[in-house]
């Protein structure tokens, strides 16, 4: 059967290389974001390399509004219900200690305006008794860091909300697969001094793909992550609260 | 973040420059970079300065990589400029189509293609790059603009070989090249001198031709090599596909390109007996045999190198074989060097193709490579020749008008398509190729 994918945030360029690869396997594809025209040209992307399908909706993750005619064109769609979430921003931290009205916008961004959409979305995936959910997090979320704190703590928001919204899909034969990539060479950190072991958005889309393939429930991309984060995890907070990682 | 400053080097990486760099994604953070100024550049497979503008702005074009359109009953595709030729041909060729011309790499942007003019081992037949381009889609001031043969013949001759020039290019629609399989049948033959060489291409009626020279053999060895011919055949791609290994490290000098030599051993010379050798292979890598080594520049350490590559009319190929006699006196050249015959195709003003050969030689970037370069110089424009842009680092400026007779219609073209020189590059200023 078809698979339907909704991409938010699709202009992105690790979206854009998921899309690709989405698409060369025959899937619809639903691309949300603010810059349509621009989705114009991903969208003719997708159907040149295979898609079944490929459409350009608007999603901004602060417009609520925009969340229910995407769910309407999800209804519409026959067959399995997929979602991947590549959404967020990043303002650099000192900005926001400027102006700390900036915070809701990064956890609108990150979080809420992404929730919004899954949490209309899991009754058609629990309905159809099929659907992934992709959320992309990040490595930022696993711990507090003086360098981006509030983006930390809005992916870290999101990947306890997609642990739950796992719980609860899972059951009713849904699957959710939170990523956490490391340094990834996008727009977003084009240009940020100190990135090292950086990414390219190719080698996160080929690991989320294979992570879908076993169905896994959260990875590090590339994998050592994990152990990078790991190690992370387990600095006490008496000697964390010191360092400057 | 729109902007970063690096440091940054054309292929040969002995030319450097150290300037702001924008990567756009999309077509709107591309018109805010390009208002900023500078020329759009590719992946920077231009051996010298065509990539660089050192202290000021360079826009890279390679997220921009979107296929817009695809027609398979024509064999007609629309391409953002910064899609890689190598990513067309895998995506085209199980479907029966390819690029009708490749460079050398499959690593090379369309942009980079059509600014260069690039040509490939199907020269002869085919032409070069630009004369597949059906149109291109120039990024202006006012907003992006579809130039065609049809629409603007002048503008159109400026744009392909124009190095960026004309404005920066948005996007083309190619005519591709229709294929029976994805294999090619690959004859080689080893060539006992330079005379010879040059009778066995003259002879081939192969779509695809090129030779390999060693080109360290002097005297009656001169020009001794390995003719490749190819042709397209039926079959599916064989095998797993390729996986670039990488150079990890700046080799030492000692190291000097000797793991380039043998790969192309490997895949060219040592194993060709007498009598030839006949095998099929597939199109990456009968095309792009060098990319099977990522950052294969880097084995030339450091310093980096150069790569003169020069053409000559067809009846001067006595004065070629001078050219290579002074290159193999010169001691500097890598050991292996390449010659093709090319046809009269060339679709723009500062196009490098003229029916005749051309002849290329890897030059590491050492003190006495300038005056060598200079000889060479000579010997080229004495023989009615020219130098390649695209691989070029070292030639004077006062050679350019004598290599490319239309460089003044080219000139006046630029001149009304970007007024100010906000995308002149360090090449086109060494070169004076836009002031008189």
């Amino acid at each position: 059967m078809a698979e339907t994918w909704i991409v938010l945030g699709a202009s992105s360029s690790m979206a854009r290389a998921l899309v690709r690869r989405l698409a060369a396997r025959g899937d619809g594809l639903i691309l949300a974001g603010r810059d349509l025209a621009d989705l114009e040209r991903d969208a003719a992307d997708a159907r040149v390399r295979g898609a079944a399908f490929a459409e350009v909706v608007r999603f901004d993750a602060r417009e609520p509004a925009c969340v229910a005619p995407i769910l309407a064109r999800a209804k519409a769609c026959e067959g399995t219900v997929s979602a991947a979430v590549f959404v967020g921003s990043m303002p650099p931290q000192a900005e926001i200690d400027a102006d700390p009205g900036l915070i809701e916008g990064v956890v609108t961004d990150s979080f809420t305006g992404p929730a919004r959409l899954l949490q209309g979305l899991a009754p058609i995936i629990e309905a159809r008794g099929a659907g992934t959910v992709i959320g992309v997090g990040s490595v930022a979320g696993d711990r507090g860091r003086i360098s981006n704190y509030v983006y930390g703590a809005a992916k870290a928001a999101f990947a306890t909300y997609l642990s739950g919204l796992r719980n609860r899909l899972g059951r009713a034969g849904g699957h959710v697969l939170t990523v956490k990539p490391g340094f990834t060479d996008t727009a977003m950190t084009w240009g940020i001094e100190g990135m090292f072991l950086v990414a390219s958005p190719d080698k996160v889309a080929t690991d989320i793909l294979s992570a879908l393939e076993k169905q896994r429930n959260v990875i590090y991309t590339p994998f050592f992550w994990m152990g990078i984060m790991g190690i992370i995890r387990l600095i006490p907070e008496r000697v964390f609260k010191k360092l400057s990682v | 973040m729109q902007w970063k400053t690096a440091d940054y080097a054309g292929w040969g990486r002995a030319l450097r420059a150290r300037g702001r760099i924008a990567r756009p994604e999309r077509v709107s953070a591309l018109r805010d970079a390009l208002a900023e100024g500078g020329p759009a550049i590719g992946n920077r497979l231009s051996y010298g300065d065509g990539a660089l503008n050192a202290d000021g702005a360079a826009v890279q074009m390679t997220r921009m990589d979107r296929l817009l359109a695809f027609a398979p009953e024509t064999g007609v595709i629309e391409v953002e400029a910064g899609a890689t030729i190598g990513a067309l041909l895998k995506l085209l060729a199980p479907q029966g189509w390819m690029p009708a011309v490749m460079p050398g790499t499959g690593l090379a942007t369309i942009g980079g293609c059509i600014a260069n003019d690039v040509h490939g081992k199907n020269h002869h037949g085919a032409g070069s790059f630009g004369q597949h381009v059906l149109a291109v889609t120039l990024m202006t001031q006012t907003g992006p603009r579809e130039v065609s043969p049809a629409s603007d013949p002048a503008l159109f001759r400026a744009t392909m070989g124009g190095q960026g020039q004309t404005g920066a290019i948005l996007s083309a629609r190619l005519k591709l090249m229709a294929i029976p399989g994805q294999r090619m049948k690959v004859v080689e033959t080893r060539m006992r001198d330079f005379d010879s060489f040059i009778a066995a291409l003259d002879a081939s009626e192969a779509d695809f031709t090129v030779g390999w020279i060693d080109a360290t053999a002097k005297r009656k060895r001169l020009g001794r090599g390995i003719l490749e011919e190819g042709t397209l055949v039926e079959g599916t791609r064989p095998g797993p596909e390729r996986r670039p290994k990488p150079v990890p490290f700046d080799a030492p000098r000692a190291l000097l390109s000797w793991p380039v030599v043998k790969i192309f051993n490997r895949w060219y010379g040592s194993g060709v007996p007498d009598s030839g050798r006949k095998r099929t292979r597939a199109l990456d890598e009968f095309f792009f045999p060098l990319d099977a080594l990522t950052d294969w520049n880097r084995l030339y350490g450091k310093r980096g190198f150069h790569q003169f590559q020069c053409v000559v009319p067809a009846d001067r190929a006595p004065a070629l074989k001078e050219i290579l006699t002074t290159i193999a006196r010169g001691g500097v050249a890598s050991p292996l060097a390449v010659l093709k015959r090319m046809g009269p195709g060339r679709a723009g003003h500062l196009s490098f193709p003229m029916d005749g050969y051309t002849l290329a030689v890897d030059l590491p970037a050492r003190a006495r490579v300038p005056a060598l370069y200079a000889r060479l110089e000579e010997q080229v424009i004495a023989a009615g020749g020219r130098i390649y842009l695209a691989k070029d680092a070292l030639a004077r400026p006062e050679s350019m008008a004598a290599m490319y007779p239309e460089l003044e219609a080219w000139r006046a073209e630029a001149a009304k398509a970007d007024p100010e020189r906000r995308l002149a590059t360090d090449l086109v200023r060494r070169l004076k190729l836009r002031s008189a």
